[in-house]
Protein backbone atom coordinates (compact mmCIF):
# COMPACT_ATOMS: atom_id res chain seq x y z
CA UNK A 1 0.00 0.00 0.00
CA UNK A 2 1.62 3.53 -1.38
CA UNK A 3 1.10 7.09 -1.48
CA UNK A 4 -0.12 8.49 -4.11
CA UNK A 5 -1.71 11.86 -5.88
CA UNK A 6 -4.83 12.21 -8.12
CA UNK A 7 -3.87 13.54 -10.83
CA UNK A 8 -6.51 13.07 -13.49
CA UNK A 9 -9.67 11.06 -14.48
CA UNK A 10 -10.36 8.57 -17.05
CA UNK A 11 -14.45 8.07 -18.07
CA UNK A 12 -14.61 4.88 -19.95
CA UNK A 13 -18.80 4.03 -21.52
CA UNK A 14 -17.95 0.50 -22.77
CA UNK A 15 -16.63 -1.48 -19.89
CA UNK A 16 -16.40 -5.25 -18.24
CA UNK A 17 -19.36 -6.27 -16.75
CA UNK A 18 -18.99 -5.62 -13.10
CA UNK A 19 -16.85 -1.87 -13.70
CA UNK A 20 -20.16 0.38 -14.32
CA UNK A 21 -20.57 3.00 -11.47
CA UNK A 22 -16.96 2.72 -10.71
CA UNK A 23 -14.92 5.89 -10.68
CA UNK A 24 -11.67 5.54 -12.52
CA UNK A 25 -9.20 8.03 -11.60
CA UNK A 26 -4.79 8.19 -12.59
CA UNK A 27 -2.83 8.64 -9.66
CA UNK A 28 0.62 9.31 -9.46
CA UNK A 29 2.06 6.55 -6.98
CA UNK A 30 4.45 8.55 -4.24
CA UNK A 31 7.61 8.08 -1.94
CA UNK A 32 6.97 8.45 1.09
CA UNK A 33 7.89 12.02 1.05
CA UNK A 34 5.36 12.65 -1.53
CA UNK A 35 7.59 13.33 -4.11
CA UNK A 36 6.64 11.11 -7.58
CA UNK A 37 7.63 7.53 -8.00
CA UNK A 38 7.43 5.71 -10.85
CA UNK A 39 4.64 5.70 -13.51
CA UNK A 40 0.92 7.21 -12.80
CA UNK A 41 -1.60 4.52 -12.66
CA UNK A 42 -5.24 4.18 -13.29
CA UNK A 43 -6.99 3.30 -10.11
CA UNK A 44 -10.38 2.84 -9.19
CA UNK A 45 -11.74 4.65 -5.99
CA UNK A 46 -13.13 2.70 -3.73
CA UNK A 47 -13.71 5.51 -1.55
CA UNK A 48 -15.87 7.69 -3.96
CA UNK A 49 -14.89 10.65 -2.53
CA UNK A 50 -11.29 11.11 -3.83
CA UNK A 51 -11.03 14.14 -5.91
CA UNK A 52 -8.03 16.24 -7.76
CA UNK A 53 -5.05 16.63 -5.95
CA UNK A 54 -5.62 14.55 -3.32
CA UNK A 55 -3.39 12.79 -0.97
CA UNK A 56 -4.95 9.14 -0.74
CA UNK A 57 -3.40 5.43 -0.16
CA UNK A 58 -3.87 2.61 -2.80
CA UNK A 59 -3.63 -0.46 -2.83
CA UNK A 60 -2.50 -2.95 -5.66
CA UNK A 61 -2.89 -6.72 -7.45
CA UNK A 62 -5.52 -8.87 -6.02
CA UNK A 63 -6.49 -6.81 -2.95
CA UNK A 64 -7.40 -3.79 -5.22
CA UNK A 65 -10.67 -5.40 -6.65
CA UNK A 66 -11.77 -6.76 -2.67
CA UNK A 67 -12.30 -2.70 -2.27
CA UNK A 68 -14.91 -2.81 -4.56
CA UNK A 69 -18.65 -3.69 -3.95
CA UNK A 70 -18.21 -6.47 -6.40
CA UNK A 71 -14.90 -8.03 -5.74
CA UNK A 72 -14.62 -10.42 -8.31
CA UNK A 73 -13.70 -7.75 -11.28
CA UNK A 74 -10.82 -7.31 -13.23
CA UNK A 75 -8.82 -4.30 -11.70
CA UNK A 76 -5.72 -4.01 -9.57
CA UNK A 77 -4.73 -0.78 -8.23
CA UNK A 78 -7.40 1.02 -6.06
CA UNK A 79 -8.01 4.36 -3.73
CA UNK A 80 -8.65 2.76 -0.83
CA UNK A 81 -8.09 6.29 1.62
CA UNK A 82 -8.07 9.77 1.61
CA UNK A 83 -4.98 10.92 3.45
CA UNK A 84 -5.40 13.37 5.98
CA UNK A 85 -1.68 13.95 7.74
CA UNK A 86 1.34 11.71 6.97
CA UNK A 87 3.98 12.10 8.86
CA UNK A 88 7.49 10.39 8.16
CA UNK A 89 10.69 11.13 10.30
CA UNK A 90 14.33 11.91 8.89
CA UNK B 1 8.31 -11.01 4.01
CA UNK B 2 10.89 -8.71 4.60
CA UNK B 3 12.78 -6.91 7.78
CA UNK B 4 11.61 -2.79 7.89
CA UNK B 5 11.67 0.29 9.83
CA UNK B 6 8.84 2.21 11.28
CA UNK B 7 9.58 5.78 9.90
CA UNK B 8 6.15 7.20 9.76
CA UNK B 9 2.13 7.34 10.52
CA UNK B 10 -0.46 7.72 8.55
CA UNK B 11 -3.59 9.31 9.59
CA UNK B 12 -6.86 9.09 7.16
CA UNK B 13 -10.73 9.79 8.07
CA UNK B 14 -12.10 8.62 5.30
CA UNK B 15 -11.29 5.24 4.09
CA UNK B 16 -12.37 1.59 3.42
CA UNK B 17 -13.97 0.13 6.35
CA UNK B 18 -11.63 -2.68 6.69
CA UNK B 19 -9.07 0.12 7.43
CA UNK B 20 -11.71 1.24 10.46
CA UNK B 21 -10.20 1.57 13.95
CA UNK B 22 -6.54 -0.19 12.19
CA UNK B 23 -3.25 1.76 13.06
CA UNK B 24 -1.28 2.84 9.68
CA UNK B 25 2.39 2.81 10.14
CA UNK B 26 4.86 3.82 7.07
CA UNK B 27 7.60 1.33 7.11
CA UNK B 28 10.85 1.53 4.76
CA UNK B 29 11.70 -1.40 3.53
CA UNK B 30 15.68 -2.68 4.66
CA UNK B 31 18.59 -4.39 3.17
CA UNK B 32 21.14 -7.02 4.76
CA UNK B 33 23.17 -4.27 6.18
CA UNK B 34 19.91 -2.78 7.57
CA UNK B 35 19.90 0.30 5.19
CA UNK B 36 16.80 1.16 3.77
CA UNK B 37 16.39 0.05 -0.08
CA UNK B 38 14.35 3.16 -1.08
CA UNK B 39 10.94 0.76 -1.17
CA UNK B 40 8.19 1.20 1.71
CA UNK B 41 4.93 0.34 2.66
CA UNK B 42 2.15 1.64 4.11
CA UNK B 43 1.19 -1.09 6.35
CA UNK B 44 -1.30 -2.15 9.23
CA UNK B 45 -0.09 -2.88 12.75
CA UNK B 46 -1.18 -5.47 14.56
CA UNK B 47 1.81 -6.06 17.29
CA UNK B 48 1.66 -1.99 18.59
CA UNK B 49 4.58 -0.79 17.04
CA UNK B 50 5.55 2.41 17.24
CA UNK B 51 8.40 4.52 15.20
CA UNK B 52 11.78 3.63 14.71
CA UNK B 53 10.69 -0.24 15.44
CA UNK B 54 12.73 -2.69 13.76
CA UNK B 55 9.72 -5.10 12.22
CA UNK B 56 8.76 -8.05 10.34
CA UNK B 57 6.51 -7.03 7.44
CA UNK B 58 3.60 -9.48 5.48
CA UNK B 59 2.89 -8.27 2.12
CA UNK B 60 0.69 -10.78 0.66
CA UNK B 61 -3.41 -10.27 0.99
CA UNK B 62 -4.13 -13.90 1.86
CA UNK B 63 -1.90 -13.89 5.11
CA UNK B 64 -2.95 -10.44 5.51
CA UNK B 65 -6.92 -11.11 5.76
CA UNK B 66 -6.38 -14.19 7.69
CA UNK B 67 -4.64 -12.42 10.30
CA UNK B 68 -7.49 -9.52 10.31
CA UNK B 69 -10.07 -12.51 10.50
CA UNK B 70 -11.99 -11.42 7.51
CA UNK B 71 -12.68 -12.96 4.14
CA UNK B 72 -13.03 -9.77 2.30
CA UNK B 73 -10.53 -6.82 2.60
CA UNK B 74 -8.31 -4.74 0.51
CA UNK B 75 -5.50 -4.82 2.40
CA UNK B 76 -1.75 -6.22 2.15
CA UNK B 77 0.66 -4.85 4.22
CA UNK B 78 0.59 -5.65 7.96
CA UNK B 79 3.46 -5.35 10.46
CA UNK B 80 3.34 -8.98 12.30
CA UNK B 81 6.60 -8.89 14.66
CA UNK B 82 8.85 -6.34 15.80
CA UNK B 83 12.64 -8.10 15.38
CA UNK B 84 14.58 -8.27 17.82
CA UNK B 85 18.18 -9.66 16.53
CA UNK B 86 18.93 -10.67 13.02
CA UNK B 87 21.68 -12.98 12.24
CA UNK B 88 23.70 -13.65 8.89
CA UNK B 89 25.83 -16.43 9.00
CA UNK B 90 28.53 -15.40 11.92
CA UNK B 91 27.47 -11.59 11.51
CA UNK B 92 24.74 -10.10 14.11
CA UNK B 93 22.50 -7.05 13.24
CA UNK B 94 21.58 -6.25 17.00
Amino acid sequence: MQLARVIGTVVATTKYEGLQGIKFLIVQPLSKQQQPQGEPVVAADATAQAGPDELVFIVGSREAAQALPNTFVPVDQAIVGIVDEADVIE
Amino acid sequence: MYVGRVSGTVVATIKHEAFHGRKLLIVDQLDTAGQPTGAYDICVDVVQAGVGDRVLVLDEGNGARQILKRNVAPIRAVIVGIVDEINIGNWVIG
